[in-house]
């Protein structure tokens, strides 16, 4: 893998009583679009701040291009900050906003305008470089903003729900612009945000956070098809989750059993799954499949509660005899059950997720990058 | 506030046509008081102050309804000139040095927890309760000869002689400073403490140092306290008088002395009436200036 641009190593934030983030471990990629996504009060935008400098962290140490910054201000490290509220300079105009970085840094006058132009023309608002902030349309700040800080060539961009405050449909549009914009630059962007959709459509990887840990940190398929905590799989799309207790294992199959019944799953020898382990078994809804007569290996049964037509698809409710209800999604509409009509539950045995929840701590992304590796400390 | 002329005046129609002859009453007997004020100690005064600034004065300070420009040419008497001068320094160093001090203080106000603000703001206006008249004569009991921080100096041997710091300039301004603080650190802070901490953030982000921070940010916009502070400070300090007679002792004139002089001792109304013009043309202008400027005239408290 590519080299570690942005490193986190134990790092620790704590006001007071909170402690906000625990541990962090983490390896951003150069080049990367990462995501940090959670729930509010996670700690994600704290753990942003940190790398931008606005919040030290208690402990731990951080590296930007392997440089030791944890403990330097906010206007000596090489990276930028796209905030939530824009905080464009109202005294200034478009111009002069986009400008300011490169005015403190006394960038010749004829380099200074040529890159505005530039940094204009990459967001799509040239001829509005004499407008001033309060004549700005919210999706014209956002740009504006951007502008202001790719103008800088940081090595990493922070972006921290940048599209927080915008409208639906001028979001959906952003996102796919921002992630354009992010391959052309080939600017590592750190994007904090609460919107799980927009995390799955923007990044390379994503980390989840909660309660100050990263609970997973991998590619937006791995984290959908394969989570690794029963938060990630909650937190990321609609999904189905089983508790029960392994049984029996054989070879790279074991079957487990819920209060309701039995199922078969394949196992991930690595997770080192063996009879009695507590486990959870996700299935999405899309995965989920049902039968009218019993299926090998399975034999959880429930009754159809209902089925909704949502157009592209039809989403059955299942209930089981413990109460659990169970979604389906099924993108065929022939074949249907009736409802109060009796189903067998059953799925492909890959689509079965098992999860196995030990230590929180997200040792495996640390080592994924090289360069991160703690023995190259000093 | 910010809607277009025409909308505004749309609205006033409307109003207008839906009010009833009983709140049309209403309105007018709440008005009535203030605006009876208004005319009978404010306007009323200010037009006779006007007309008789144009008169002559008679023997024994009787006035004489011929009207002259004279009194408005004494006011080019060097003499007279001198004064007014002396009063725009005063004023104009008294202005400077409260928003030097003033600005830093209304800062820390801003920044600290809101209870301990809350302390700072109260220390900050005890001064206003206290009569200016007691405050002036501590000052003289401090910057005496033989008061507190000479004797002090003496003691522990700084100094041999006493040191001058009473009816001089020195004086007024140290007595002026702390007269007006309270008055120039409120709209300041106020200003502060409106300002967006993100924007302070952005400019860091951006590469900018505390200083540039402070003079491209911060400090444009917390402009308007500051400009509000100026005025706030700069036209009571022009007119007052009496930090000049206490703590300058006769050394120092200014025009509100001056003023003063003319309707007691020398019992000139027409010639004391003609300078309270001038400062009201100076105050005037200021008011004007700072409308220019883009200040809002409610940050006066007008």
């Amino acid at each position: 893998m590519s080299k570690a641009i942005v490193s986190m190593m134990n790092v620790d934030k704590i006001y007071g009583e909170n402690h906000v983030v625990k541990n962090m471990n983490m390896n951003i990629a150069e080049g990367e679009f990462l995501t940090l996504l959670g729930p509010s009060g996670c700690g994600k935008t704290t753990t942003l701040r940190m790398i931008s400098g606005f919040e030290l962290p208690s402990s731990g140490t951080i590296k930007v291009q392997g440089e030791r910054v944890e403990k330097k201000e906010p206007y000596q490290r090489d990276v930028n900050t796209v905030f939530q509220n824009y905080a464009l300079f109202p005294n200034m105009n478009v111009y002069d906003n986009i400008a300011y970085g490169l005015k403190v840094k006394k960038v010749p006058k004829a380099e200074l305008h040529e890159r505005v132009m530039e940094a204009l023309k990459m967001v799509q608002l040239e001829g509005f470089e004499k407008r001033r902030i309060t004549q700005m349309s919210g999706g014209q700040k956002q740009r504006v903003a951007i502008a202001r800080a790719i103008i800088n060539r940081p090595k990493v961009l922070l972006l921290d729900e940048p599209l927080g405050a915008l409208d639906l449909k001028l979001r959906k549009q952003m996102q796919i612009e921002l992630k354009r914009l992010q391959k052309k630059l080939g600017i590592t962007f750190v994007y904090v945000t609460h919107d799980q959709e927009e995390a799955l459509t923007m990044s390379d990887r994503i980390a989840i956070i909660n309660q100050g840990r990263i609970e997973q940190l991998a590619t937006p398929r791995e984290i959908y098809e394969n989570p690794k905590t029963r938060f990630v799989a909650g937190f990321i799309g609609e999904i189905n989750l089983l508790e029960s207790m392994v049984l029996s294992v054989d070879g790279d199959t074991a079957v487990v059993g819920t209060e309701v019944g039995k199922a078969t799953v394949k196992i991930d020898p690595k997770k080192k799954i063996k009879a009695t382990d507590g486990v959870a078994v996700s299935i999405r809804p899309e995965n989920m499949k049902f039968s009218k007569k019993p299926v090998e290996g399975f034999s959880i049964k429930g009754v159809v509660k209902e089925k909704i037509f949502v157009g592209n698809l039809i989403k059955m409710m299942v209930d089981l005899n413990d109460g659990t209800e169970i979604k389906i999604n099924r993108f065929d509409t022939s074949d249907l059950a009736e409802d109060g009509e009796l189903v067998y539950l059953y799925w492909d045995l890959d689509k079965g997720v098992v999860i196995k929840e030990k230590n929180l701590v997200d040792t495996d992304s640390v080592r994924d990058i090289e360069g991160g590796d703690p023995d190259e400390e000093e | 506030m910010k809607k277009s002329s025409e909308e505004l005046k749309a609205l006033k129609k409307k109003g207008r046509i839906m009010k009833s002859k009983r709140e049309r009453l209403t309105t007018f007997v709440m008005q009535a008081p203030l605006t009876i004020w208004t005319v009978l100690f404010v306007l009323a005064p200010f037009c006779l102050l006007a007309f008789m600034s144009f008169m002559t004065k008679g023997p024994l300070g009787i006035i004489q309804y011929t009207p002259t420009l004279a009194n408005y040419k004494e006011i080019f008497n060097p003499v007279y000139a001198d004064v007014i001068e002396q009063s725009l320094v005063i004023a104009g160093w008294t202005t400077a040095l409260t928003i030097l001090l003033g600005y830093p203080l209304a800062n820390f106000i801003a920044k600290v927890k809101s209870k301990t603000a809350s302390l700072l703001t109260i220390l900050l206006m005890l001064p206003l309760w206290v009569s200016g008249l007691v405050v002036l004569y501590s000052f003289v009991i401090i910057l005496n000869n033989s008061g507190l921080i000479n004797t002090f100096l003496q003691n522990i041997g700084v100094l041999s002689e006493p040191l001058q710091l009473l009816y001089n300039n020195f004086a007024i301004i140290v007595g002026m400073i702390y007269m007006f603080l309270p008055f120039a650190v409120l709209p300041m802070y106020s200003s502060i403490e409106k300002l967006d901490r993100g924007l302070i953030e952005a400019s860091k982000d951006l590469g900018a140092g505390p200083i540039k921070t402070f003079f491209n940010v911060t400090l444009p916009l917390t402009s308007p306290g500051i400009f509000a502070a100026i005025i706030l400070t700069f036209i009571p300090c022009i007119g007052y008088y009496m930090v000049t007679d206490m703590l300058g002792g006769g050394t120092s004139l200014m025009i509100g002395n001056l003023i003063y002089r003319q309707f007691t001792i020398s019992r000139d109304w027409p010639f004391g009436a003609a300078l309270s013009m001038v400062l009201a043309l100076i105050i005037f202008l200021m008011v004007v200036i700072y409308t220019k400027l883009g200040g809002d005239l409610d940050d006066l408290g007008a």
